[in-house]
């Protein structure tokens, strides 16, 4: 067969969402890759510019639908910086508690989502399964499964339920058991082996020049976890260790992201442990001038919003840099030189948010 | 062994022969009117009516009625059966109850059933708490409810022409397979003397062949489809279902020679025959088992060979990348719709129900149970005088119950493993299954020479 361009997208299967991989095959060989994106543009930096500070976190929270909290929590962090203002010890553990909460429920709808494009339809149903108990405890703190809006210049939106700890302790307990039973039925399996190991590898280095960031960069061996390297909120009183694999193909991000979620898990338990007692927010002012950008360890990578503000009760400018974008043009690196049915497995594994790509 | 419950061609013909006789009333008639006007006896119309009610008619027209009911057994029953267990199976498996839509669903009888006291009681309000055996009939109305289209660009004859290619070749197989001692349409009767005693037993002795054969026809319409659809995501799965049959066809072949060193024949009904013999292995018979093929220990390789390829035959998961919906969006089924395409798809499930059916027939002892239950029920011929024999636990009841066995194991493993990927997929046909399945063929020859088995 002559080499052939295939359209991936903007309506195909693998692509969770509205944007558009072009792949040149031969036969059955990707030759070239180049994805195309913008299909979901809304304005995002802009229609910030003309909404106040506050009523911004609303906005971002739909950045990406998966991680909304996460999300929102960065665009705080940057607002906090730039009107100077402190959020209350009791609010930082609350956001990292949130924030992993978050974490592991995005990586269950990443594990939800790899599944059926491997073929393998039962992970989507018992991902979403396990998936539901975190959107239940952050039901029961924020009181939505999605799109919390959560998250407070100065602080969080509102305190812990009662017994909320009892609730997060016993999830975490049944989960842990639960999570042995994808490991059997994913990597315990030949065939997801056959499928993972070996496919889409990229370089340390390949991975840093083009901007990797995030599961997909730790699983090149670069243990780069804002968390640690540049920690926010309550993160340097907990103790915990990224999650770093070596080898950089589909297995490693596979893996990383897993022990990922174990990880979460223990930081949640900690951070319940050392939760102090105390107020949740505090009243930043309504106008901010000055700039100043915070970056996050988001569940794709890093997040980064960089806002600047003139003295009006809107920011002059919001600039947001989302981990997808950077990570999804690393993609023809991965695809180069394996088959058809990879491009699935690798896109898999890189897992894609279209909201936070195109903004 | 005794106790098959249908006996298709003889049903049949007795169909036929009262639908002749029907037929050759009106001309009775006609041949009474004549003789009354005056023609000479025994009337002019007597001939027709011989040959209208003759054995070449009844048996010509017997036959095509078997084969019709033969298929509505296929694809009435057996197919809605099957998708109904692998709808049910793989939800239990998703940890979630699957489809629901029954009776209770109908609006019409919640306005019929509701108002009764009692009775209606399901009925009453509409519920999605049945069994979900209609939701498949539901499928398949939406379907025909669809507009077929076919691609402006695609090769319009070839492309109506894959379809029917593929239903018919999968009907094929279930000419072939027969289902019990006398539910079958290919083959004859002949005596054989078992025990001493002349007994009339059905004979087919190239059916294994013929299924094989039929199976290899449909990989060769889903490459026509893919290539007539002139779109780049069908041609793909044309092609690799092109590259797996040749990878998988010979593997299939070869591992049932090892079974026919073994059984000396490619008859399906010698092959039950055989295998409903006491267990005998090197000499020793086992107790309490039968002559399965499963159990020898010299075909266990074969029998692992053989279900492989089977599973590659009917495109299930982990073999299903002609149609790997992640990558190739619906692979060689993309252009197709409405009920076009519940023919190619749901006839994938017929290629699985046969593919079980064989390995039941070659492995596990086809029709043969371990009872065979018969009740004495009065003969309603004769108006309650004397009694038949009415089979309880049937040899029908047998072969459906195994087969159905077999299905769930497809469906089990089909939905708890990922998709292989083209490459891999060759691989393990021509480096591994062929090589196994030599060996298989040596270990049975081996064993066969050395008289164990």
């Amino acid at each position: 067969m002559a080499e052939m361009w295939i359209n991936m997208g903007p309506q195909h299967p693998m692509t969770h969402g509205l944007w558009n991989l072009r792949i040149k095959v031969d036969g059955e060989t990707v030759v070239d890759a180049e994805p195309e994106i913008g299909y979901l543009h809304r304005g995002y930096e802009k229609i910030m510019e003309v909404r106040e500070f506050q009523k911004n976190v609303v906005l971002t929270d739909r950045l990406c639908y998966v991680s909304s909290i996460t999300w929102s929590h960065c665009y705080c962090l940057a607002c906090e910086a730039v009107m100077d203002v402190e959020p209350p010890p009791r609010a930082e553990y609350l956001r990292v508690i949130t924030n992993e909460l978050q974490r592991l429920a995005s990586h269950l709808m990443w594990l939800a989502a790899y599944g059926p494009d491997l073929g393998l339809l039962t992970a989507l149903l018992w991902a979403l399964r396990e998936r539901e108990l975190f959107l239940d405890l952050l039901q029961l703190i924020t009181g939505a499964r999605m799109n919390q809006n959560f998250p407070r210049i100065g602080g969080v939106r509102n305190d812990a339920p009662h017994d909320f700890d009892k609730y997060c302790r016993k999830v975490i307990a049944h989960f842990r058991k639960k999570l042995g039973e994808h490991e059997k039925l994913f990597e315990q399996s030949k065939l997801f082996q056959m499928r993972t190991l070996g496919v889409g590898s990229i370089s340390r280095k390949d991975a840093i020049d083009w901007g990797v960031t995030g599961p997909n960069l730790r699983a090149c061996g670069a243990a780069i976890d804002l968390r640690k390297l540049d920690p926010y909120d309550a993160y340097p009183e907990i103790d915990f260790e990224p999650a770093v694999e070596h080898d950089g193909d589909s297995y490693s991000r596979y893996k990383v992201r897993v022990e990922e979620m174990k990880t979460s898990c223990s930081i949640i338990e900690q951070a319940l442990a050392k939760m102090p007692d105390g107020p949740y927010r505090v009243k930043p002012p309504r106008r901010a001038e000055g700039e100043a950008f915070r970056r996050t360890e988001d569940s794709r990578g890093e997040a980064l919003f960089y806002v600047i503000g003139d003295g009006d009760d809107r920011p002059y400018r919001v600039k947001i840099r989302s981990p997808v974008f950077s990570n999804i043009f690393a993609a023809p690196l991965m695809l180069r030189g394996n088959k058809v049915a990879d491009v699935v497995a690798i896109m898999g594994s890189i897992d894609v948010c279209v909201g936070e790509m195109d903004k | 062994m005794s106790g098959h419950l249908i006996d298709l061609l003889g049903w049949s013909e007795a169909i036929a022969g009262f639908l002749l006789w029907l037929l050759s009333l009106p001309l009775a008639l006609g041949n009474w009117i004549a003789l009354q006007v005056g023609a000479p006896s025994p009337g002019p119309l007597t001939g027709v009516i011989g040959w209208v009610t003759g054995p070449d008619l009844v048996s010509f027209l017997g036959v095509i009625i078997a084969i019709n009911l033969l298929l509505l057994w296929a694809t009435a029953f057996h197919l809605l059966i099957i998708m109904w267990i692998e709808r049910k199976m793989y939800s239990r498996l998703q940890d979630r109850r699957g489809i629901m839509i029954g009776l209770g669903s109908s609006e019409i009888l919640r306005r019929i059933l509701g108002p009764i006291p009692l009775l209606g009681r399901p009925f009453r309000r509409p519920s999605h708490l049945g069994t979900g055996f209609l939701q498949t009939v539901a499928d398949g109305v939406k379907l025909f409810q669809k507009e077929v289209i076919t691609p402006a660009k695609a090769d319009r004859w070839m492309f109506h022409v894959a379809p029917v290619v593929i239903a018919a070749s999968t009907l094929m197989l279930f000419v072939a397979i027969p289902w019990s001692d006398g539910f079958w349409i290919m083959g004859s009767y002949e005596t054989h003397f078992i025990n001493g005693t002349p007994q009339s037993v059905p004979v087919n002795p190239w059916g294994i062949l013929v299924i094989l054969a039929a199976f290899g026809i449909a990989p060769l319409a889903i490459l026509i489809a893919g290539w007539a659809s002139n779109n780049k995501y069908s041609l793909l799965g044309g092609m690799r279902a092109a590259a797996q049959l040749m990878a998988y066809e010979i593997p299939l072949v070869l591992s049932l020679i090892a079974v026919v060193v073994l059984s000396g024949t490619l008859d399906p009904f010698e092959f039950v025959r055989d295998q409903s013999r006491p267990l005998t292995i090197g000499g020793l018979t086992v107790p309490f088992l039968p002559n399965w093929y499963i159990f020898h220990p010299a075909l266990v390789i074969a029998f692992v060979v053989f279900f492989i390829t089977i599973i590659a035959e009917a495109e299930r998961i982990p073999f299903d990348i002609p149609e790997a919906e992640a990558e190739l969006v619906e692979g060689w089924t993309t252009e197709y719709s409405g009920m076009r395409f519940g023919i190619v798809f749901g006839f994938k499930w017929l290629r699985a129900l046969a593919g079980a059916a064989l390995i039941v027939i070659m492995f596990f002892g086809g029709w043969d149970g371990p009872v065979f239950t018969t009740l004495q029920v009065p003969n309603l011929a004769t108006l309650g005088a004397g009694t038949v024999p009415l089979p309880v636990l049937f040899q029908e009841f047998w072969f459906t119950v195994k087969i159905y066995v077999v299905f769930i194991v497809f469906v089990w493993i089909g939905w708890s493993v990922p998709r292989i990927r083209i490459d891999q997929i060759l691989n393990i046909g021509w480096r591994r299954l062929v090589p196994l399945s030599l060996l298989a063929i040596l270990i049975a020859a081996l064993a066969g020479g050395l008289n164990w088995l």
